[in-house]
């Protein structure tokens, strides 16, 4: 009888151990949202050193990218609790901090000593900063992420090709310095049999959901002299957003995608890209860094035969680049906060973003990209660091979404559809952009 | 051996015993259902008794039926109100803790004065007009054929219900790989045809073609269902019309035009009305198919509602445009059910 007492008691005592061990462990065990691409497997890997390290299990939301947006500002709209630490596009900062989705990060960084002078300051002002410019930070910069190219070296080196090209167009066949160059390149590969097979010149953003044809168009306009608004009066568009400039810029892109896309290549965004260039379709390929390591690494068009280029110049010589990436920072909905800051505190640490870096995440740490052995430690670590220094972004403010809707419609009706001029397009575009921002009392 | 035919008394003394022996059967099972009623009565708590003893049969009604109407109060009643009161505000629902402005009728005036709106409402009647058509034309024939009972009808009813079965995110996804210039068999199958090369074919990319993309998906996977509503109604005239049609040497056109396609007129009206109603709130298909693109080409007025509302947070705007369907939906849908009842009492 005593020995079964003894057993019961035991077992009971076994079982309301496991139990709240098993909630401890759940209480502690934090949420990271992101999007579904290659970095977040890294940030997987990473974090197990995390847990090993604080005893914290990390679980994960990752959406693919084209629902991203729409699943998470859900989510943030709705205050919900699903996510402890949100990696957000930058465009959302602005919007997360207004309504109070993100938690202010200065008191913390102050007590933990950490400064945003340490990192890439494009990346503090894109990722972390509103308003921008002025030190009020929402967000770590967590992933650095910028529009370049992609080129087919192996292509651009077979000398019968070099031979063609250079009577053609009377310059050496490499990665172009101009737009102008770039398209001659994209054109004198459009169509053209390659080992057997029919290629087009370039693969080029023109998604219409989401974001994809508005930051692709804005990668060229940026060079061509756009300004999204008069810098001595904000929100004054007239002029700078349907500039002359501006103009001859959507029509060059519109021109590159009817001279030297792929058939179909309507809707076509990171994905899409990248799949156009690992099928061997297309000679040039625009995405975001982040594919880089990916396509580095494939089989078939990878190694040797991948070469990388910043963003080209525009006619006048002006050189930017449509910035991407995010900011990493702690949901205010979360019930878990302290070990949310724990996770931003671990992940701002040097040794970290090293080895973030390694795993094929992009470190924004000074200390890292800034390291004498960066350029070298992968093909085109140099062509990052050199993309990152000529980076613009979209708007960031509070209604980021209604502008961006406005941007898609507009450059997809001209440059895919074909429907209007290029004027028209960026007439429209300052006619809806002030529409939004009449609407939130700003014009 | 010849089965012996059986004279016609003896038919209807089977029949007389055929009855009796169903009302017998009536009754043990009404015997016992009270005997059921009774026990459960008994069972029935005394105090709880006594109060349902005190309500009417009209009251108790209303009891039963009063969580489903509770139900749908929460669920369908309060939204719709709710969205009639939002549609008269700025209110955007990422932004909880602003003040919200009564607009008045500002909301509806600039959704009324919107080109965009009225370009997105022409491709919602031009989407909603050619799958209808294409969809009883081409389901009542294929109902038609498929009541000549031919041999293995059945197995072709069911390999045509096929597309209807699938999930319209399947059906969407797998119909942009078909039409894919470079590898799309579809493509290729026009290709083959015309002998126009295949990467010409661009379904989904050109301005002309994609809202017809878009109507062939819809017209491949519905047609079925408009097929079987058709189907019910051809079974459903009587024999004898035909054969009195035929005592009188009707020709088989004749028959068609006087006897099939009138009294097949109220189940083709039907289908009509369905497809409507389902086609012109359309969001799925398109949304996988084309996002509404190229441009704005094939964006119909789900697409534009859903930007609206989801995508740019106008929450109060996209109530207002979400109202005036509704009404657009409703209206029409009501002067369409009393043409329809009017062809019902013919």
């Amino acid at each position: 009888m005593k020995s079964t007492l003894k057993l019961t008691l035991g077992l009971a005592s076994a079982m309301f151990a496991s139990t709240a061990l098993s909630s401890v462990a759940q209480a502690e065990d934090l949420t990271l949202c992101w999007a579904a691409w290659d970095p977040a497997n890294a940030l997987v890997e990473l974090s197990k050193d995390f847990t090993k390290q604080t005893g914290i299990g990390m679980k994960f939301e990752f959406v693919p990218w084209t629902n991203y947006a729409d699943r998470f500002l859900n989510e943030l709209n709705s205050h919900g609790k699903l996510c402890d630490l949100i990696i957000g596009d930058s465009q959302w900062i602005g919007g997360s901090a207004e309504n109070g989705h993100y938690v202010k990060l200065n008191d913390f960084f102050d007590k933990e000593k950490i400064s945003m002078d340490d990192f890439v300051p494009a990346t503090v002002v894109g990722y972390s900063e509103w308003p921008k410019n002025t030190p009020n930070y929402w967000a770590l910069p967590a992933m650095g992420d910028v529009v370049g190219w992609t080129y087919r070296k192996d292509w651009f080196s077979k000398p019968e090709l070099q031979k063609e090209f250079k009577e053609k167009y009377g310059w050496d066949l490499g990665p172009p310095a101009t737009f102008d160059q770039l398209k001659q390149i994209a054109e004198f590969f459009q169509k053209r049999q390659i080992d057997g097979k029919t290629v087009y010149g370039a693969s080029i953003y023109t998604e219409r959901g989401s974001e994809g044809i508005t930051m692709g168009a804005m990668d060229v306009l940026y060079s061509y002299g756009f300004q999204y608004e008069n810098p001595k009066k904000p929100y004054e568009m007239e002029g700078f957003v349907n500039s002359d400039k501006s103009v001859k810029g959507l029509e060059f892109y519109k021109a590159l995608y009817d001279c030297c896309t792929p058939p179909g290549a309507s809707n076509s965004y990171m994905g899409e890209g990248v799949d156009a260039f690992k099928s061997g379709q297309v000679a040039m390929h625009m995405n975001f860094a982040f594919t880089w390591p990916g396509l580095q690494k494939d089989e078939n068009v990878g190694g040797d035969k991948i070469g990388y280029f910043v963003n080209p110049k525009g006619p006048d010589g002006e050189q930017f680049a449509q910035l991407g990436g995010q900011g990493i920072s702690v949901v205010s909905y979360s019930d878990k906060q302290e070990s949310a800051l724990k996770y931003i505190k671990w992940f701002a640490n040097k040794d970290v973003q090293a080895k973030w870096w390694s795993l094929g995440g992009y470190s924004c740490l000074n200390a890292v990209v800034k390291d004498p052995k960066f350029p070298a430690s992968q093909p085109y670590a140099q062509t990052f660091l050199d993309s990152m220094a000529i980076v613009k972004d979209f708007w960031a403010e509070p209604s980021y979404a209604p502008l961006l809707q406005a941007s898609q419609k507009r450059f997809h009706d001209y440059v895919v559809a074909g429907q209007g001029s290029a004027k028209d397009a960026l007439d429209g575009l300052v006619k809806d952009w002030s529409q939004v921002f009449q609407d939130d009392g700003k014009m | 051996m010849t089965a012996r035919p059986v004279p016609p008394l003896a038919r209807d003394a089977v029949q007389i015993n055929s009855i009796v022996e169903t009302i017998q059967v009536t009754e043990v099972g009404l015997t016992m259902l009270n005997r059921t009623a009774d026990s459960v009565a008994r069972a029935t708590p005394e105090p709880l008794a006594r109060k349902v003893r005190g309500i009417s049969d009209k009251g108790l009604a209303w009891l039963f039926i009063s969580p489903t109407i509770l139900l749908l109060l929460a669920i369908n009643i309060f939204p719709l109100f709710w969205a009639i009161y939002l549609s008269f505000t700025n209110y955007r629902a990422n932004r909880p803790g602003e003040v919200v402005k009564n607009l008045g009728f500002a909301n509806y005036q600039r959704i009324l004065g919107d080109k965009d709106i009225w370009i997105a409402m022409q491709t919602t009647a031009h989407f909603v007009f050619w799958t209808i058509l294409l969809q009883t034309v081409i389901g009542f024939t294929l109902a038609w054929l498929i009541d000549r009972k031919f041999r293995g009808h059945a197995f072709w009813t069911t390999i045509i219900l096929v597309p209807m079965m699938l999930s319209p995110a399947v059906v969407g996804n797998f119909w942009r790989f078909l039409y894919e210039p470079q590898i799309g068999l579809f493509a290729y199958a026009i290709s083959f045809v015309t002998g126009i090369p295949a990467t010409h074919i661009e379904m989904l990319s050109n301005v002309s073609l994609a809202p017809w993309s878009i109507v062939i998906v819809d017209t491949w996977m519905w047609t079925p269902y408009v097929m079987l509503i058709c189907l019910a109604g051809l079974r459903s005239i009587p024999e004898y019309i035909y054969e009195a049609a035929e005592v009188d040497r009707a020709s088989n056109w004749r028959q068609f035009w006087s006897i099939t396609l009138p009294m097949a007129l109220p189940f083709i009206m039907l289908a009509v009305l369905f497809r409507g109603i389902e086609n012109f709130k359309m969001f799925d298909m398109v949304n996988l198919l084309t996002g509404g693109g190229p441009g704005s080409t094939t964006e119909v007025a789900s697409i534009t509602l859903k930007r609206q509302a989801f995508e740019s947070w106008r929450t109060g705007y996209s109530s207002a445009f979400a109202i005036i369907l509704f009404v657009a939906v409703f209206g029409l849908a009501n002067i369409y059910v009393k043409a329809l009842n009017k062809v019902k009492q013919r």
